[in-house]
């Protein structure tokens, strides 16, 4: 069935089509002739084709296009008056005998054109006769192209002041009169559309209707361009004649395309300076007009208006803009009862953009425009639309962009109340935008109170929310959440060390919620923070961190040990390291962390100075015994004569023990020895040689140093086992020990050539 | 002329929040052939920043580097010089310069870059040159007090290396540099 409306129109657009060009040809050929009376007896019949009722909107616009092009040749002949005798004024009695209206109207608009050129007669006068004459068609469709048609003929012909058809004083008003009239007649013809035709569907009415709407709004848009309106006049007369067409015509969709189309089509300035004027209209509409995205338009305009230049902003506070804004969205929510939270959040987010731009100062206006929200979002659950939570997100994102500070924005009170009214996700979303905007600025938080009102805000990652348990995370997600955690943890600093030591407990404070997932992120950049206080407060007693943190990694007690030898705490370092020691026995499974872990150990220890005798020889037995068990021989070996540091620190209050030094590097040879052999039964060829060179680098470094115990020829006898090592035939060769032992042998040489002592020492080794 | 940015012991996020800004601003993508990290990163996303400045980045483990895959040490050639890398905390006693002589001899390299104490070194012994950029963000170290944010840059042109050392002490970035030259003769039997 509709199908065959759509294909009969298709047959009536072609039968249309088909009757223009046939007439117009023959009007050609009496143009050609110079016959007038036979052009327009043609162009007459052409016209007829206009008076179609069968065909859609769209349709006839193809319709119209045709005739409007032929039109514009007969306007050609009509201006030569040469051609065809008839004087204008003449011609435009002798159009009027067309048999039907709209040919009628058409020939005269026509004409009319080629008479305000002729300037025979005031722009003003032809331009009101037509006008008034249009009125005799009122079918809609064809009323609309038909004055459209007198728009579009008459556009360049204005009596606008400068052009070439300015009348007396008041032309300019003559000028805005014609255009107002039409604008007001299309109109009313465009709203009857919905009343007309028998058994349309409501949609394609709509639809229908919707097409035709630019002809209705061309005129606002030829009225924009008048020059001679000016602010009073646009104020005065302009802006209320269009306003009161608008409210009186009560169509929705009229109302709504309209207020669009002023917006869109007059000046900024205009608009700020007749706020008052065209929010008024906006209670007047009809109740289902989508008012809110007009506003949101409007405030977009304002906002961008007043960016562009800071000169303007005094205009906006002159005219009260953000209180006359605020007032009416107010109004609008108040009286549109069923409107979706979304869209009045997009409201708020539009007056909070504005307030941004014109008033950044005003502080109060921002928390008001949040506390309006926060109203509406009072008394209902949290929030499930996707929509709404995205608006909200870009509300709360636009007070951290504007001002880079995060501390301004802590100081919104109503601000953490809009992010509860979050879902868990976009509160955890909201928390991270947060954090993103201190980091990228740079922002130092720095007083226990703002560290708190900051932590009130992003509790979404600090701690499990209600009804949202951490497991259902992804993994990297949470990472990215903690380890962004930790980095804010830096931000927060202050000079004062009072000051300092309530901001580590505050956050203490809170991390500690956080459930063991949480903490191992959290944790140690809190004992960094707290460890570099305790580095200010030198020798004060600073035990702010100490207590069980579970999962900690080992190496932050190292740093503990550290700390606590430099405060010349030996009890509290000693316990340090016992704690150290029971988790590398207990938690310290992976062989390649165990060898880690003991170098830090042994790192760590080499350079306390704060152990007695009896407590540094405990744990300097601990610490090798545990070199000499870990899993590989290499291993071994080489934490073995690590630990031969141990016993010789090279200050001058320095433990010196030589012996003991000796022991370990003896030790490690023997490890390396066994680990030779090892190598040659497992796999038929000795291991390579390294060990042994490093090993002798080793007896290098405390000969150097003095070390009486480590004697020259201990030194030549092992550089002569290396050498027969790496002769030996079941030996596999390998470069890079070769290369080693080289630079070795090459080191011992320069160190001979030096001469001196050093030169003396090295007297009886033979390279 | 071959651009070489040496650098380490960032320790973020555990230590410090990120590079200082008036680093990052100097680091631009396109202008380094090369990177060379100590290792301490800690975090995926600072491996990631750092590849962006320039894709060939070579990173040895530190103690606190989340990534298990990085190396106890690497080396590399880049023109005339053979560079070697190891963060540091393997060697003992930490930052003890003929200990790290032996690592240099070991790894058979004319440049050691090594990190761990946090601090700045340029020393130069029989067997070459060993680096030590310092902390990049400043992090606190138990082996150093008042750590100052430094990084190395390296022009490595025929058989000279400039090392440019960049600091930030006070908020400035102060900037000085050291001239290395080797002589054909200290190659080693490769």
């Amino acid at each position: 069935m509709i199908s065959n409306i759509a294909e009969d129109e298709d047959k009536w657009l072609a039968e249309g089509i088909a009757g223009i060009q046939h007439n117009a040809f023959y009007m050609h050929r009496s143009l050609d002739s110079n016959n007038l009376r036979e052009a327009l007896k043609y162009s007459a019949q052409m016209l007829s084709e206009l008076r179609t009722s069968r065909l859609s909107p769209h349709k006839y616009y193809e319709l119209y296009m045709r005739a409007f092009d032929e039109l514009r040749k007969l306007e050609i002949f009509f201006k030569d008056e040469s051609k065809h005798g008839c004087s204008i004024i003449d011609l435009y009695e002798l159009v009027q005998h067309a048999g039907n209206i709209l040919p009628r109207l058409y020939l005269l608009c026509t004409v009319g054109s080629v008479y305000i050129k002729s300037k025979e007669a005031p722009a003003k006068d032809v331009l009101k006769d037509l006008v008034e004459m249009c009125r005799g068609v009122q079918h809609p469709i064809r009323g609309l192209f038909l004055r459209s048609y007198l728009s579009q003929v008459s556009r360049d012909k204005l009596p606008d002041i400068g052009s070439d058809y300015e009348g007396d004083a008041d032309t300019v008003m003559d000028a805005v009169e014609f255009v107002l009239q039409n604008f007001t007649e299309m109109n009313k013809l465009w709203v009857r559309m919905q009343h007309q035709g028998p058994g349309r569907a409501k949609e394609k009415q709509e639809k229908e209707r919707s097409e035709l709407r630019d002809l209705v709004g061309k005129n606002l848009h030829v009225l924009s361009q008048i020059e001679g309106i000016d602010l009073e006049m646009y104020k005065d007369t302009v802006l209320p004649r269009v306003l009161e067409q608008v409210v009186n015509c009560k169509d929705e969709l009229a109302q709504y395309y309209l207020m669009d189309c002023i917006i869109q089509v007059f000046p900024d300035e205009y608009h700020l300076q007749t706020l008052e004027t065209l929010l008024g209209a906006c209670p007047q509409l009809q109740p289902t007009v989508d008012i809110k995205t007009v506003l949101s338009q409007l405030m977009e305009r304002l906002s961008n208006y007043a960016a562009s230049s800071a000169e303007v902003l005094p205009d906006f506070l002159q005219v009260e803009a953000f209180a006359k804004l605020s007032s009416a969205i107010g109004k609008v929510i108040e009286a549109q009862v069923d409107m979706p939270v979304v869209g009045a959040i997009t409201l708020y987010v539009s007056l909070l953009t504005f307030t941004l731009r014109v008033h950044p100062d005003r502080l109060d206006y921002v928390d008001q425009v949040l506390g309006a929200c926060v109203k509406k979002l009072c008394g209902k659950p949290k929030l499930e639309d996707s929509k709404a939570t995205k608006q909200i997100v870009a509300l709360l994102s636009a007070p951290l962009e504007k001002y880079n500070d995060i501390v301004t924005a802590l100081t919104l009170s109503n601000y953490p109340r809009v992010m509860d009214h979050l879902d868990n996700g976009t509160n955890k979303i909201m928390a991270m935008v947060i954090i993103q905007s201190i980091m990228k600025n740079s922002t130092c938080i720095s007083t226990a109170d703002k560290v708190e009102a900051l932590f009130e805000l992003i509790k979404g990652l600090i701690k499990d929310l209600d009804g949202f348990p951490v497991d259902e995370l992804d993994e990297e997600d949470f990472k990215d959440e903690q380890n962004s955690v930790a980095r804010l943890i830096h931000m927060f600093y202050n000079d004062d060390p009072e000051e300092m030591l309530k901001i580590i407990c505050t956050v203490k404070k809170h991390i500690m919620t956080g459930g063991s997932r949480r903490l191992p992120f959290t944790v140690p950049p809190l004992i960094f923070s707290a460890l570099r206080l305790v580095r200010r407060l030198q020798g004060q007693e600073g035990d702010v961190v100490g207590e069980e943190e579970p999962a900690t990694p080992k190496k932050i007690f190292q740093l503990l040990n550290q700390a606590a030898n430099d405060c010349d705490l030996e009890p509290v370092a000693y316990e340090f390291f016992t704690q150290a020691f029971i988790l590398y026995e207990e938690e310290i499974a992976d062989s390649k962390a165990q060898v880690t872990a003991i170098h830090l150990i042994i790192g760590t220890l080499q350079r306390m100075n704060v152990f007695g005798v009896e407590n540094r020889d405990t744990l300097t037995h601990k610490a090798t015994g545990y070199s000499a068990k870990l899993l590989k021989k290499p291993d071994q070996c080489r934490a073995v004569y690590a630990c031969s540091h141990l016993f010789w620190v090279d200050d001058q209050d320095g433990i010196k023990d030589g012996e003991r030094v000796m022991l370990c590097l003896k030790r490690a040879l023997r490890i390396a020895n066994a680990a030779q052999q090892m190598a040659t039964v497992a796999r038929g060829s000795s291991g390579p040689v390294t060990l042994f060179v490093e090993i002798l680098n080793k007896y290098i470094y405390f000969f150097e140093k003095g070390n009486s115990q480590v004697t020259s020829s201990a030194i030549q006898g092992l550089i002569e086992l290396i050498t027969s090592e790496m002769q030996s035939e079941s030996t596999t060769p390998d470069p890079s020990s070769d290369a080693f032992f080289a630079s070795t042998m090459r080191y011992i040489q320069f160190q001979k050539q030096k001469g001196g002592a050093m030169g003396e020492k090295y007297d009886s080794i033979k390279a | 002329m071959v651009l070489v940015l040496a650098l380490g012991d960032l320790h973020i996020p555990h230590r410090a929040p990120d590079l200082p800004p008036k680093f990052k601003s100097m680091l631009v993508p396109g202008k380094i052939q090369h990177i060379i990290c100590t290792g301490n990163l800690c975090i995926k996303e600072v491996h990631d920043y750092l590849k962006s400045l320039c894709p060939d980045m070579h990173v040895t483990r530190g103690e606190y580097d989340e990534d298990s895959r990085y190396l106890e040490t690497k080396t590399l050639t880049i023109g005339q010089f053979k560079l070697g890398i190891c963060h540091g905390h393997q060697v003992i006693p930490w930052g003890d310069l003929d200990s790290l002589a032996m690592l240099q001899r070991q790894l058979d390299v004319d440049i050691l870059v090594t990190g761990h104490t946090h601090q700045f070194k340029a020393y130069k012994h029989e067997g070459g040159v060993v680096i030590n950029p310092g902390s990049a963000t400043g992090a606190y170290s138990s082996i150093t007090y008042d750590v100052n944010p430094s990084f190395v840059l390296m022009d490595i042109d025929g058989l000279r290396v400039v090392v440019y050392v960049y600091e930030l002490i006070d908020g400035e970035v102060k900037v000085d540099k050291i001239d290395f030259k080797k002589t054909a003769t200290t190659n080693s039997a490769h």
